[in-house]
């Protein structure tokens, strides 16, 4: 019996979802983290009010970007150690596909999540509400693409002793565009003015990376994975 | 010798020649690395050819 | 035709070249840096708006580009690799890294002194110098990949599908900065100007440009002569190299 693509598909995602659900405190943590760092910025500057909405994007994107890559280095982590990765790779399965699944499915309780604590981080650094959709539509753009370039990360250093440092090193750089690019349509938003040419351009990267990404990742498997 | 004004580089001269001396430096430098590079692999083929050599023997 | 391209992806072939070029190329490039260091030091009249100061274009522009130029090198001759599957590339990639790496640490040194007396301050987030350091970090990721794992092939082979991914954003990241810095667009154009260049300030630039890009080629050469007989220590025509 042979599996479909999209079964195939659904089915990664599917288990990789019921995994990540059973390790609750694993899905808190990088959540936790994300309000902690947002917290450093106020503290280590100053809890003026003007002050904190200047800030608020930067706080915001940068907490999230932290965060969000903490995480990324579980992607593959977990289904390396007991060997399931390896059977994903022999099944004859796309690698393509199952990249696909596992990062999306670890966006959903990771990115998602964020996009979602956000106006409550928000809140706390003065935001107006009026600026909260296009804040989460660019936290999610973002993180979402951000997901996929640490997809590409997660695969080069799945094998690797110390690989969640290096796995920043190598993602951060390349996350830096869609970082100026949203914070910038929070800023925008914030300011009460037009998001739009942000929220293109930060639109264009996602679907860029959405589309080549999966490639990417599943070539750093084949070249990591034994 | 070459006139003080042409030291002194209009006022400049503690941007100017730092970046010709850097530049300068990293030129050589690259000379010098690659050339240590290179001594070390040689090195390190050597004792590899006489490791396998003595495994023979 | 064809017949080039499989000689160059022979260890030995190309180790013996490589001995052999070097030297022409390093030549011809120490003949053009002097002239250019000469003409732009000494011949070249200073900016009417910049002085004397002016003059760290000859080392920054040439150091921004070969920075750049050296990143895409290294990334074609690692999708060569990953493609065609030739370990030549592999070697030639992690030959140009350290080159290239040298020419950005370069150009932002040279672009901070140069900011100094013209924008009153070592370091002012000037977009072209800010995506030089991003470039900076995609060289220090991709060499530190290389060297991450225990066993040297996977090592290239993941360092070069990293700096294939690299080379994509090295046209997306400048753009997105350029972007950023024309947001906040303070009193001052903050931009590293090349100022409106007289006939006789622009050959020193050109001797310093192809100077360098002869350099680089030069000591590529040298390098890669390192890292192919690394890489193949083990192989019987090393013995004679080596002897040699």
């Amino acid at each position: 019996m042979s599996v479909s693509l999209w079964s195939g598909l659904t089915l990664v995602l599917r288990r990789d979802l019921a995994l990540s659900l059973r390790r609750p405190d694993q899905l808190i943590q990088p959540l936790v983290f994300f309000l902690i760092v947002t917290t450093l910025f106020p503290l280590s500057l100053s809890p003026e009010p003007s002050l904190l909405r200047q800030m608020a994007p930067g706080v915001l994107w940068v907490g999230a970007l932290l965060a969000a890559l903490l995480s990324m280095d579980g992607l593959f982590r977990g289904d390396a150690e007991d060997g399931t990765l390896e059977q994903l790779l022999l099944s004859g399965q796309a690698l393509g596909a199952i990249v696909v699944a596992k990062t999306f499915a670890h966006w959903l309780v990771s990115g998602a999540a964020l996009v979602l604590m956000a106006p409550l981080v928000a809140t706390a650094l003065g935001v107006p509400v009026g600026a909260f959709p296009v804040m989460m539509l660019s936290l999610g753009l973002g993180t979402l693409t951000l997901s996929w370039l640490g997809a590409i990360g997660a695969g080069l250093t799945v094998g690797l002793r110390r690989g969640g440092v290096l796995l920043s090193l190598i993602v951060l750089p390349l996350a830096m565009p869609l970082l100026i690019f949203g914070a910038n349509a929070t800023d925008r938003a914030i300011g009460g003015e037009s998001a739009a040419g942000a929220l293109y351009f930060l639109a264009s990267l996602c679907l860029f990376t959405t589309t080549l990404a999966p490639f990417a990742a599943a070539a750093a498997l084949r070249i990591t994975v034994e | 010798m070459i006139a003080g004004s042409f030291w002194a580089m209009g006022g400049y001269a503690r941007y100017v020649w730092p970046c010709m001396a850097l530049a300068v430096g990293i030129l050589v430098w690259n000379l010098w690395s690659a050339r240590r590079h290179h001594a070390q692999a040689v090195q390190r083929a050597a004792r590899a050819i006489a490791m396998a050599r003595s495994e023979r023997s | 035709m064809w017949t080039w391209f499989y000689r160059l992806a022979s260890p030995p072939y190309v180790y013996r070249v490589a001995a052999r070029l070097a030297p022409w190329l390093l030549a011809a490039a120490g003949l053009l840096i002097v002239y250019g260091f000469v003409d732009g030091l000494v011949f070249a009249p200073p900016d009417y708006q910049q002085g004397d100061a002016f003059r760290i274009i000859y080392v920054h522009v040439p150091a921004s580009a070969l920075s750049v130029m050296a990143y895409t090198f290294m990334a074609v001759a690692a999708a060569i690799g990953l493609i065609w599957r030739i370990k030549v590339a592999y070697a030639v990639a992690a030959a140009a890294a350290p080159i290239g790496a040298s020419f950005t640490v370069l150009t932002l040194v040279t672009g901070s002194l140069w900011g100094r007396p013209m924008w009153g301050t070592y370091w002012a987030w000037d977009p072209r110098l800010t995506s030089e350091l991003i470039l900076l970090f995609l060289y220090v990721g991709v060499m530190s990949l290389r060297v991450a794992f225990e066993d040297p092939n996977r090592g290239d082979r993941a360092a070069a599908l990293l700096a294939v991914v690299g080379v994509i954003n090295v046209p997306i990241i400048p753009f997105s900065v350029v972007w950023w810095n024309s947001l906040h667009q303070g009193a001052t154009i903050l931009k590293l100007g090349k100022p409106a260049i007289d006939a006789s300030m622009r050959w020193p630039l050109y001797a310093m440009l192809l100077g360098f890009l002869l350099f680089f080629g030069g000591v590529l050469c040298l390098r890669l002569r390192g890292e192919v007989l690394h890489r193949e220590r083990l192989a019987t025509w090393v013995r004679e190299a080596v002897r040699v």
